[in-house]
């Protein structure tokens, strides 16, 4: 098993005509998920190098391919719009890729998620979700990642794949990785897809890859204190970054002494996480808890 | 992104928040005229001349001064322009004051604070009002938290007249007040909406002698996502407010912030950015900067980021770690190739490359003669770049 995606993921792009949509798409079919669909409005009817129909709308898409889930690559000032179309076609699963959507419009789209049960929206401006092996949605290298047991859970892009390639380098293999991304308004956070891995037979121990700002880990320590059964190894980036400087994204800033990477290191060790010493070290410190 | 109070109180009083009469001065001349015009034919000769910089704490460094009469004003208007003043925000550097605001002056019967944001746990519009303004709302949340008071705005309904009253209550405010204080919110939320903001704060927010309340200080910082729906940010934004080298970075695609230390960083990725500064401590160096190439940069990108890392005159070693995803090796490889052969390269240099391509852009950097000491990890390369760095020194 694994959580979100798996063998019968049926996926749309929704932005596949775009050059950053087309690409990924590319590299999806490569890595084998079943891309079944594409959305760009007015090339519906048009094919996507021949391999992927093209449709006008995520309704029709959803309909005539039985796709159950999408992958965004919309620019920013009509991303919200396509995350609430994706809401409305009724997909399970919405993975939206794309950086710097304006906060305003991520609220009105977490009131509607917040309104009903059946999306679960992923991002925004996150590398996505991959099962090694099976299906990956997003836009990480597939070939660093391994099936195995260890769930991966980050608010970061590139640092993930770091964590990723250590365990894969030794040998640990991954359940699932799920990038949640770096906005200050999200769709999915830790403690949500830690509740995943908890009832992931398949899941044994978890990376949870954290940065500074916000209190999205102080949250995910009080979880995993409570709730959390498996052995967890966490990181914070950002431990020598300076107060009121936003470091690369939105959710990246220590602003009225919150957010600091201390406190939420400390919240980690509290809760039973074994921190790892340096961002070098995260896949021995998940290896070390196995045995 | 920031801009200055009397920008802020133009849109309050665009959106209807109530403002103090004022104008923007330059010059001390100009200082004088508005001044002049403020007081005309009222009662009370009394204005305030107020530094316009981007940081808080103004008041007590010496920036907001309260005097009567024209002369006086443009007295305090030519000491306050060109000073530089140091707040507890500006760091001890300071910051250049180039303009004033002149405002009438008005008799406060009480002060009180007033803020809205995006708060992340609750992901909406959070306001936060409280009975003790004037001061850092930090220390009262530290000192009174009793006296603060929130609400959180559906964004499905906006502000419900029941929240403004609930926080009037909860303020002490009179009936007369609490209805003036009703519109304000209304107001201000609408503002915040609209002009798409991430922070609207005003400390203080007062009533008068004659129960009207006023925006007596005004901060507005707008979110830099929606700026593609307000060309008219352009106008309002202080280039001497921003890093010159961090906005040319941004020019270029770059996410550049300057830091103390001697060791460059060039990075993909801000996590991995933030984790390689943190690595570089680890092993006893001092990160020299946070450096984000971002996701798609090509070979332009990554030689015009070595020009901002080697324009510092504090960096003594550059370590570059990309873990190639979308970005490919042999782009980054060439990048720096060109670089170094552009810029010349006399400190030392630490490449580590993985992922997408990684074979080939070592085999670029290996052929190509130049002195670039090649990392595995991420740890060997900040090992390296920390004690060439350290060996270089002595």
């Amino acid at each position: 098993m694994s959580i979100l995606v798996n063998k019968n993921t049926r996926l749309i792009v929704q932005g596949i005509t775009g050059s950053a949509g087309a690409f990924h798409a590319e590299q999806m079919l490569a890595y084998g998920t079943a891309l079944v669909g594409g959305v760009t409005p007015g090339k519906g009817g048009e094919s996507f190098k021949g391999k992927v129909p093209v449709f006008n709308t995520v309704k029709q898409a959803a309909s005539q391919t039985g796709a159950n889930a999408s992958c965004i690559f919309v620019p920013p000032p009509f991303a919200a719009d396509a995350i609430l179309e994706a809401i409305d076609a009724g997909l399970d699963l919405i993975v939206c890729i794309t950086e710097g959507i304006p906060v305003a419009d991520m609220i009105k789209v977490r009131r509607v998620l917040e309104g009903q049960n059946r999306s679960r929206l992923i991002g925004p401006n996150c590398p996505g979700v991959i099962t090694p092996g099976a299906c990956k949605i997003g836009i990480m290298p597939g070939h660093i990642h391994h099936p195995g047991r260890v769930g991966v859970v980050s608010r970061s892009g590139t640092l993930t794949y770091e964590a990723v390639g250590q365990l894969t380098g030794l040998g640990l293999g991954q359940s699932s990785c799920v990038g949640i991304g770096g906005d200050p308004v999200n769709g999915t956070d830790f403690v949500d897809v830690l509740r995943m891995f908890q009832d992931d037979p398949e899941t044994e121990a978890v990376v949870l890859i954290g940065e500074i700002g916000g209190s999205a880990e102080e949250k995910a320590a009080e979880y995993i204190r409570h709730y959390f059964e498996k052995p967890v190894a966490g990181f914070i980036a950002g431990t020598t970054a300076p107060p009121g400087k936003r470091m690369g994204h939105a959710g990246a800033i220590i602003s009225g002494g919150q957010g600091t990477a201390d406190a939420k290191l400390a919240a980690l060790r509290e809760a039973g996480v074994k921190v790892a010493p340096s961002p070098a070290e995260i896949g021995i410190t998940l290896q070390s808890l196995l045995k | 992104m920031n801009i200055h109070e009397y920008q802020a109180k133009e849109l309050y009083r665009q959106y209807g928040v109530p403002v103090p009469r004022g104008q923007v001065a330059f010059t001390a001349d100009e200082a004088a005229q508005a001044a002049e015009a403020l007081i005309g034919d009222k009662s009370s000769d009394v204005v305030v001349v107020k530094a316009q910089i981007h940081a808080g704490g103004r008041g007590k460094a010496g920036g907001v001064k309260v005097v009567r009469g024209v002369e006086k004003a443009k007295a305090a208007a030519e000491e306050l322009i060109g000073k530089t003043l140091v707040t507890h925000q500006t760091g001890p550097e300071g910051k250049k004051v180039m303009r004033v605001l002149v405002e009438e002056g008005l008799a406060i019967e009480k002060e009180y604070y007033l803020a809205m944001l995006v708060d992340r746990d609750t992901r909406r519009v959070g306001v936060i009002a409280s009975s003790e303004g004037g001061m850092d709302i930090e220390e009262v949340a530290a000192s009174r938290p009793e006296s603060i008071h929130k609400c959180w705005i559906d964004p499905a309904v906006g502000l419900m007249p029941y929240q403004a009253r609930d926080l009037a209550f909860a303020l002490g405010l009179g009936d007369v007040e609490s209805k003036h204080f009703g519109r304000l919110l209304g107001a201000l939320y609408k503002l915040f909406v609209d002009e798409d903001c991430s922070l609207v704060e005003v400390n203080p927010l007062i009533v008068t002698k004659e129960r009207s309340l006023f925006a007596l200080d005004g901060k507005v910082s707008l979110d830099e996502n929606a700026q593609m729906r307000h060309p008219r940010w352009a106008e309002l934004r202080d280039p001497n407010e921003e890093e010159a080298t961090e906005t040319e970075a941004q020019a270029a695609g770059l996410s550049y912030i300057q830091l103390d230390g001697n060791i460059g960083c060039l990075v993909n990725g801000a996590g991995l950015a933030m984790a390689t500064m943190d690595i570089i401590k680890h092993y006893g160096g001092q990160p020299a900067n946070f450096l984000d190439v971002g996701g798609g940069a090509n070979q332009e990108a990554v030689t015009q980021a070595f020009r901002i890392i080697l324009r510092s005159p504090s960096v003594q070693g550059i370590f570059v770690n990309i873990f190639g995803g979308i970005m490919k090796c042999d782009i980054i490889a060439r990048g720096i190739i060109a670089a170094t052969k552009e810029l010349g390269l006399k400190v030392p240099l630490v490449v580590r490359l993985q992922g997408t391509n990684a074979d080939e852009g070592r085999a670029i950097l290996r052929d190509s003669g130049l002195n670039i000491a090649p990392a595995e990890t991420m740890s060997e390369g900040a090992e390296k770049i920390v004690r060439a760095v350290n060996e270089g020194k002595r």
